[in-house]
């Protein structure tokens, strides 16, 4: 389970770090990385303001 | 770099840089780390700011200031305009800064102190002692270093880590979060006041601004509540209005952010550790403003430090006097926030125009928000209803 980032959109703004209710997130400087605890319960892929999150089952 | 400070601030925002320069104008070693290259570098605001709480901390300095801005009007969804200033009234109104120079300037500040401060220095975990936190671990330049403190300030911004690691769980819900999308423009009349359109027509759950930066230029931006979002994004919408009522705008900037807009969250301190800013989701759940609530909390915290440093008790029982501060303070305001913010949630786009009718007559041009808020309610009390605490 994860989610896939797509870096030709993502803004790199942490607004998805901060909702992630796991913790799986994390913003490098311009990336996003994703670790093995997400859930792939969306919450991410909701609120991003450019939609460059992908929910993976 | 050395194995050992004082306090070490973890993000060099508004928040973290009046933290770390309260704290070493009194004599403490103080580390404030950045993550990033560049302090202040890519922005995430539309850097709208009230002068009176700006002055509080700094001197508005020509270098950081886009814009002065006389006061501000709301568009209700049919284009009534309510214009209202603060500046005839209390000699307040505000800026529109340039943030990526001013953020600079704090942490140079902060610096000028005595502070140490490392950029592209990321805190990736908490080191403990019996139970009290006791610094970070930090990565810098791709290797990881262990930095004892006894006092770590999260001011690391609306992704914080620095709570969650010290077992306050800061994550904000969709309703608890306004995401948004921004563009600086230039081509259009930016005015001298700053405006937000209010309604569903414009955006779900949030609003549109448009912050004069200058001749010809303006932040334009909006945000969508979290829980309303998904379907249609920021960025697009902002596309669409920028097409619809500014068509001759051209794009200079793309700007993208979270706001927290939970109000006051349960915890911000802990054995060894204080959260500052929007990483205490200290941000204002009507406006989205945070960057004067974060310096305040700030320096409220950094007066905590200096506090426990004479003491030498760094336990939750001796910074929790940051908490009562901040609560009753900027807590108060941000609960008051959230009532209205709540409330306009639920008004449709004809409530929101009548609302705006009913002020038809009335001249608000001298009033502030505050002002106008109660004239509202004496006209509107049914639709209102639910903000009666707010005027006893
Ligand atoms: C689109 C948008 C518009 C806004 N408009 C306004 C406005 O007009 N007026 C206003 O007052 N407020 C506005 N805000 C809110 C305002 O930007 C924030 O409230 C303010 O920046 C909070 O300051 P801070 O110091 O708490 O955090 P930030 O300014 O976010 O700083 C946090 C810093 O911590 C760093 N950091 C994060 N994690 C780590 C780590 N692990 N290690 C090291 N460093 C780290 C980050 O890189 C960042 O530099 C807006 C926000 C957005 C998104
Ligand atoms: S919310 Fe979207 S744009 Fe912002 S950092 Fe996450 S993936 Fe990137
Ligand atoms: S899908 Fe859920 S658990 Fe996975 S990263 Fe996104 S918010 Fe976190």
């Amino acid at each position: 389970m994860s989610v896939n980032v797509n870096r030709y959109k993502c803004g790199y703004c942490g607004a998805c770090v901060g909702v992630c209710p796991v913790g799986a997130l994390e913003l490098v400087e311009t990336w996003i990385e994703v670790d093995n605890t997400c859930t792939s319960c969306g919450v991410c892929a909701k609120i991003c303001p450019v939609g460059a999150l992908v929910v993976v089952k | 770099m050395k194995n050992s400070y004082d306090v070490i601030v973890v993000g060099a925002g508004p928040g973290g840089s009046i933290t770390a320069k309260t704290c070493a104008e009194a004599g403490l070693d103080v580390l404030l780390i950045e993550k990033r290259q560049e302090i202040g570098d890519p922005v995430r605001c539309a850097e709208g700011v009230g002068k009176e709480g700006l002055k509080r901390h700094i001197e508005p300095d020509n270098r950081w200031i886009a814009a002065e801005v006389k006061g501000s009007k709301i568009l209700a969804p049919d284009g009534t305009e309510i214009k209202m200033s603060e500046e005839a009234s209390s000699g307040k109104a505000g800026y529109t800064l340039e943030r990526k120079v001013f953020d600079r300037a704090l942490a140079q500040q902060a610096a000028m102190a005595g502070t140490e401060v490392m950029v592209k220095t990321r805190a990736i975990g908490l080191l403990r002692n019996n139970g009290m936190v006791r610094g970070i671990n930090a990565m810098y330049m791709g290797e990881t270093h262990e930095i004892r403190a006894n006092i770590v300030i999260g001011a690391d911004g609306v992704e914080s880590k620095v709570g969650r690691w010290g077992g306050i769980d800061t994550s904000l819900k969709p309703g608890d979060i306004d995401t948004c999308a921004q563009f600086l423009v230039t081509n259009i009349d930016a005015g001298d006041y700053s405006k937000f359109y209010l309604g569903e027509i414009y955006t779900p759950g949030g609003y549109v601004w448009v912050f004069p930066k200058g001749k010809n230029t303006a932040n334009v931006g909006l945000g969508i509540l979290g829980s309303k979002a998904g379907n249609t994004r920021p960025i697009s919408l902002l596309h669409k209005f920028i097409e619809t009522y500014l068509p001759h705008a051209k794009i200079l900037e793309m700007v993208v952010g979270g706001v927290p807009v939970s109000g006051p969250i349960k915890k911000t301190v802990t054995d060894g550790l204080m959260l500052v800013g929007d990483a205490a989701r200290q941000s204002d759940p009507l406006t989205g403003g945070g960057i004067i609530n974060a310096m305040d909390a700030g320096k409220m915290a950094g007066e905590v430090c200096i506090k426990a440093k004479e003491k030498g008790d760094y336990s939750a029982k001796t910074l929790k006097e940051y908490e009562d501060k901040w609560r009753a303070t900027i807590g108060k305001e941000l609960s008051k926030s959230l009532l209205v913010k709540n409330m306009l949630l639920k008004l449709s786009d004809e409530q929101l125009n009548q609302l705006a009718h009913s002020l038809e007559g009335v001249d608000t041009s001298k009033m502030a928000l505050q002002k106008v808020l109660p004239i509202l309610f004496k006209k509107n009390p049914r639709i209102l209803w639910e903000l009666r605490t707010l005027f006893v």
